[in-house]
């Protein structure tokens, strides 16, 4: 039977691509999540019609890589998968059902009268808030450590909540927020681009404050993390690092002032993904932190090797056809009735 | 009160995954019928059928974004309910699920944004494949979720390592298990009736409003076209498949005909009341030797009795016993219905008879309920085991605490049953504002005043 794993590292791949959904998740569907966290505040009903017409065409597409990690997880370190869902019980049930109301909201928004219109946007608003809060919060206390016994979870239901992951879901709330900012910039004009552009400053500086804490905090919450990046020689190995994000954030800022259009969605975008390979160096070799290595908790090298086939096949196909899908629908947004 | 986490947990399960294939259920049927939709309308160039597709193509818009949103809620239950299970049979189910997400999910969603937003922007043709594509893509989802499905009934392809570790052996073994052919055609083929009485149904409404008319005909003709073909290939599909469950779940097809002792010779039991206690069935309305017939084919052949089993091998007899007569039930009124249609149709009455109209009406939600009661059998059937034969639902729970279960499970009640409400409210708002009356009023298919780009 097929079996890759004498010439292949197996779990490293998988770790590599499971990470790579979850980051591409992050970032597309943080944008349309960010669209949402910034809903009611945008200055007209006009504004709002764009912004959701922006991204109703790519939201579910974006959600399918919420569907994607949590599968491939299941599929690649189903010992993982066991373990950590409990763990997050609340909180992933919690994202889903906000989830769910932002999800339907597209739809049920559009086909009601714009006076009824409120409690759809406020359902947008509240459950990407819900999602997004609940998705920094997993992350934050992902981070801390899970409590482990045998096979699987074994700490209290409440786990999950520390003033470290709280603090984490305040801050992908405004990671979002950039994201969704700035996307709006990209694809709209006049009103809605000035007010998306104020907004984009507000959100770096918090973005910008709560990465630093982070950094700082991290460190201290497991040795290994702290020898790993303030040690010699890896201090000056990993030092690009911190002062990358450092030059991106000064070029973000740039780039608003220059009263760019496009460059601080990929800026933010890039931002983000420093910030995780942060996270990733950080958490190296754990899938669940401080218990539990990638190799430990790999599925079966044949299960890993049918779907590397899978993978290698049908994921450009996938990342083709999603960028088709966004060539399409390029261009700036209407506030027209787009259903 | 005492929380179960594994009762409560099996609710929930439940629930969640009966509201979500209410969803998928249309959306197969749908998305294949728009592509045939749209494919007349190329070919003839009738503006009636675009206009019909304008229409539908809202309401798939509307059950698609709640299949989506519900499916994400499935994929995280194995692990936040199920851990263990999800530990023993990752590596073989995960990799269904996986390809489940590569070779379909993607492509639905990416496609849907086209195929309901991209009137303006693509060519005719793109416009079309894009429907086909999504048409494809739903049946390939269908493929490897019920690949996955038939696996945990007839387990193959598989050894047990590291104590109680699934691992595969096979690939082809495990996705093509023995029972996964009959399950994909018997659900392809329900969604596809299900899509035709709800298409049909609504032609009804129309035809008894008199608005609508020229679509109308369309509609109900295509629907009456499936019930006469297809209902009638859907009982003998779920004559094989039943015959294959009797192969590899005999204890499933004993609680199904509610026979408690082994004999030779068997009568079929139409109704009665199966009592669990007693081991009997009270009341039954039989008729001699006809499931010996139906399941062996021969008038003395042997049929197992529940009694058989151990008490604790046993599935529940009574919701097994019932959603089975109602499956078969709605079937049989779906096979009348294709014979009324091709009487109505030699009298040349299919479109004005009135009580037809409210036959068709009435039996809107029919394929719903029956694709439901048809799930209720095969799942509650394969208790108490989540693997059947090997591992028991008991033994699949996760760490969670029976009061964490049962708030989640309250909190997706009152969401579903929210957003259930809104989402029929906004269908039912949809058909009665009915297809766009005129082309050219509106520009494309969702009524943008001018090309956006």
């Amino acid at each position: 039977m097929l079996d890759f794993s004498p010439f292949l590292d197996l779990p490293l791949i998988w770790g590599g691509i499971i990470a790579f959904a979850i980051f591409l998740y992050v970032v597309l569907d943080g944008f349309d999540l960010g669209i949402g966290i910034l809903f009611p505040f945008a200055p007209s009903e006009n504004c709002r019609q764009k912004m959701m017409n922006s991204i109703a065409p790519f939201w579910d597409g974006n959600e399918t890589w919420l569907v994607l990690g949590g599968g491939g997880l299941f599929a690649a370190f189903p010992l993982a998968y066991a373990i950590l869902l409990p763990a997050f019980y609340i909180p992933l049930t919690l994202m889903l059902l906000g989830l769910i109301f932002r999800g339907v909201a597209f739809e049920f928004r559009f086909r009601t009268n714009p006076e009824k219109r409120l409690f759809w946007d406020y359902a947008f608003h509240f459950g990407s808030l819900i999602a997004t809060f609940c998705q920094g919060t997993i992350l934050g206390s992902y981070v801390e450590g899970i409590t482990v016994s045998g096979r699987s979870f074994a700490g209290h239901p409440f786990a999950w909540l520390s003033s470290f992951s709280l603090m984490t879901g305040v801050a992908l709330i405004f990671g979002y927020a950039l994201l969704g900012a700035t996307w709006t910039l990209m694809k709209t004009e006049g009103k809605t681009q000035d007010w998306a552009r104020k907004v984009a400053y507000y959100a770096l500086t918090y973005v910008g404050f709560f990465m630093g804490l982070v950094s700082l905090w991290v460190p201290f919450i497991n040795d290994d993390i702290f020898q790993r990046w303030f040690s010699l020689p890896n201090l000056i190995y990993l030092s690009p690092i911190p002062l990358l994000t450092l030059g991106l954030g000064m070029s973000l800022i740039i780039s608003l002032v220059k009263k760019k259009e496009t460059a601080p969605f990929f800026l933010s975008i890039s931002l983000f993904s420093l910030g995780y390979a942060g996270l990733a160096i950080s958490l190296w070799p754990w899938i669940v932190p401080y218990q539990i290595s990638l190799r430990t908790a790999a599925a079966d090298p044949k299960s890993l090797s049918l779907m590397l086939i899978g993978v290698s096949i049908f994921l450009p196909v996938v990342l083709g056809y999603t960028f088709y899908s966004y060539y399409v629908f390029r261009g700036r947004s209407s506030h027209q009735e787009l259903y | 009160m005492e929380f179960d986490p594994v009762f409560l947990s099996r609710i929930q399960f439940a629930f969640t995954i009966s509201f979500h294939i209410i969803f998928p259920s249309l959306t197969i049927g749908l998305a294949s019928w728009l592509a045939v939709v749209e494919g007349l309308w190329l070919k003839t160039g009738n503006n009636t059928y675009k206009e019909i597709y304008k229409l539908w193509v809202k309401i798939f818009a509307v059950t698609f974004g709640m299949g989506v949103v519900s499916g994400v809620v499935m994929s995280y239950q194995f692990g936040t309910n199920w851990s263990a299970f999800s530990d023993r049979t990752g590596n073989v189910l995960g990799p269904l699920l996986a390809f489940e997400v590569l070779t379909a999910f993607f492509l639905e969603a990416s496609f849907l944004g086209i195929m309901i937003f991209g009137w303006d922007r693509v060519t005719r043709g793109m416009h079309f494949v894009s429907t086909l594509i999504v048409a494809a893509g739903t049946v390939v989802s269908a493929f490897w979720i019920l690949s996955a499905s038939s696996w945990m009934h007839t387990p193959a392809g598989y050894e047990i390592l590291d104590g109680n570790i699934f691992h595969p052996t096979d690939w082809l073994d495990i996705i093509f298990n023995p029972s996964f052919p009959y399950r994909l055609f018997h659900m392809i083929t329900a969604a596809y009736l299900t899509t035709a009485f709800f298409v049909g149904g609504i032609a009804g409404w129309y035809f008894l409003k008199k608005q609508h008319l020229p679509h109308a005909r369309i509609m109900l003709s295509m629907a009456m076209l499936m019930a006469v073909f297809v209902a009638p290939l859907q009982i003998y599909l779920g004559d094989l498949h039943g015959l294959n469950t009797l192969k590899y779940q005999p204890a499933k097809v004993s609680a199904i005909e509610g026979i408690w002792e082994t004999e030779k010779g068997a009568s079929l039991i139409l109704f009665g009341w199966p009592d669990t206690l007693n081991e009997v069935t009270d009341y039954a309305l039989k008729i001699p030797k006809l499931a010996s017939v139906l399941l062996t084919h021969s008038m003395d052949g042997e049929v197992k009795g529940l009694k058989a089993w151990p008490k604790d091998e046993r599935p529940p007899v009574l919701p097994v016993f019932f959603s089975f007569r109602v499956m078969v039930g709605i079937g049989l009124l779906m096979v009348l219905t294709g014979l009324m249609a091709i009487i109505l149709y030699f009298r040349k009455g299919l479109f004005t008879q009135k009580w037809f109209h409210y036959w068709c009406l009435a039996m809107t939600p029919a394929g719903f309920i029956a694709i439901l009661a048809g799930w209720f059998v095969t799942e509650i059937g394969r208790q108490p085991y989540i693997v059947y034969g090997i591992m028991r639902t008991a033994e699949a729970r996760s760490p969670v605490l029976g009061e964490t279960v049962f708030l989640s499970l309250m909190a997706f009640i009152t969401v579903y049953t929210f957003i259930f409400g809104a989402g029929i409210y906004y269908i039912v708002q949809l058909i009665r504002k009915g297809p766009p009356s005129k082309e050219g009023a509106s520009y494309g298919s969702h009524d943008l005043k001018a090309p956006p780009l």
